[in-house]
């Protein structure tokens, strides 16, 4: 599978786990994509925490302001019904749990849903953003990423060895292999996507997997 | 009737080495251009910069970054600056990486006479380290002190000469908890218009927050031109 139908097939099922009438903040990169796919019958506000409630498409050029950004720092347009507002403002409503679906990305993800995607130490210093208020305020986390990392080791571990963006924070993981839900119990199997086994995913996967009703051969 | 000064280099007269100042803007949008440039030509040192983002390589915050100007850097992304990241890495600036609502947060309790406040934002993570941590309806949540500045630059579309400011789409970002928390605001405007001339209904930061006006064009430089390819689908 090439890279781009990889990120089209996580972005179109992140897509599904979005519901009419739902506001929806999505990270920068790969969960941006998910904007693209986004029903026709289904009405979603998304929300760019530097102080927008309801992004619109991509400006033509003739209607570009420099004073009307995402979060990624694009150029972009509001909706009609659109809201700008504060940076403080824009966070209470995350952390107040009034955004309905957070979609991110990430680098590992662990059994009891603790998500790193922020730092690797010595190498990279960017910072979090708003990464850490995000997980603790949207009422659902998904976290789309590649299954394995680039040299094939495991990115859903027992226990994250990067530092934390939150603890306990996720709720679903979705890859180009399968979908996963973050249960008390631990990780449940839920979708195992076309092209692989439940196997491949048991042996691609270091944390342990519960497997009871799997939906394999999902598109 | 707040002061109207006749050009940044008098805007930025009283800030001396060592001032801790809060300037506005998310990326490029909303930062006052014409101050940053201002103290790049004043040449103070030891700077601690409270601010989301450090500019790019060369513009915005990025300018005194390169001239050494900051000594203490407080922001939540810092991952559009190379130089940034060679700073830290080699030592030079010290950085304070704070999760962008916190850092919100903190200034907006800042200016509003909050010494602190719990957030959920980064238990259990280094950022929760050394601070207190206490349990409300089962949930933990770390005890973040709020902050405040000597000088706070913040960019607006419009002033009154009461100091009365309204900002524009996106560029408000940070800018008016800024406003509040900075000891002394000056206020780079696009526009000043005759007290009056504002409905009060649509004020974003009222006039009491403000010290000082600036009117200087802005360049608005674009970090990521991203155009539409002529689909309806949201920009993520």
């Amino acid at each position: 599978m090439g890279e781009v139908n990889v990120r089209e097939r996580i972005a179109r099922r992140a897509e599904k786990e979005i519901e009419d009438g739902d506001y929806v903040n999505l990270g920068i990169g790969m969960p941006t994509l998910v904007a693209n796919y986004i029903s026709a019958n289904k009405t979603v506000v998304l929300q760019s925490e530097n102080g927008l409630l309801g992004i619109g498409p991509y400006p033509t050029k003739d209607k570009v302001d420099p004073d009307l950004i995402n979060a990624g720092k694009e150029t972009v347009t509001s909706i009609p019904g659109s809201a700008y507002f504060n940076s403080a403002e824009s966070f209470a409503m995350i952390r107040g749990e009034h955004v309905d679906v957070a979609i991110l990305g990430g680098m590992e993800v662990s059994e009891k849903g603790d998500l790193a995607n922020w730092m690797i130490p010595g190498k990279m210093i960017k910072g979090m953003g708003g990464a850490m208020d995000l997980v603790h305020g949207a009422k659902k986390i998904i976290i789309i990423m590649d299954h394995v990392a680039k040299d094939g080791s495991a990115k859903i571990k027992k226990e994250c060895s990067l530092p934390l963006t939150g603890k306990g924070v996720v709720h679903k993981i979705i890859t180009e292999r399968a979908l996963i839900d973050v249960t008390p119990t631990g990780l449940e199997l839920k979708e195992v996507f076309d092209g692989f086994t439940i196997q491949d995913i048991i042996d691609s996967t270091e944390a342990t997997l519960i497997v009871k009703d799997v939906i394999e051969g999902v598109n | 009737m707040k002061p109207i000064y006749s050009s940044a280099k008098e805007a930025v007269a009283n800030i001396q080495d060592g001032a801790t100042l809060m300037v506005g803007g998310f990326g490029l949008v909303g930062i006052p251009e014409q101050l940053i440039l201002a103290l790049v030509e004043k040449n103070v040192k030891e700077l601690t910069v409270i601010s989301n983002n450090c500019g790019v390589d060369e513009w915005g915050l990025g300018l005194l970054l390169k001239n050494k100007q900051i000594k203490k850097m407080i922001g939540s992304y810092v991952g559009e600056n190379k130089e940034f990241e060679r700073q830290v890495l080699s030592g030079e600036i010290e950085v304070e990486l704070t999760p962008q609502g916190t850092l919100a947060e903190k200034i907006r309790a800042g200016g509003a006479g909050i010494p602190a406040f719990f957030t959920p934002a980064g238990v259990g993570t280094i950022v929760a380290e050394g601070k207190e941590i206490r349990e409300f309806g089962g949930k933990e949540y770390v005890l973040e002190e709020s902050l405040r500045a000597d000088f706070a630059l913040v960019r607006a579309a419009k002033a009154d000469k009461f100091g009365n400011l309204i900002y524009n789409k996106t560029a408000q970002n940070f800018n008016p908890m800024m406003a509040a928390a900075g000891r002394f605001t000056i206020a780079e405007v696009e526009e000043i218009v005759e007290t009056g001339d504002l409905d009060p209904a649509m004020i974003h930061t009222p006039s009491i927050y403000v010290q000082g006006l600036l009117q200087a064009d802005q360049e608005k430089r674009i970090e990521r031109l991203t155009l539409s390819s002529g689909g309806s689908n949201p920009a993520g």
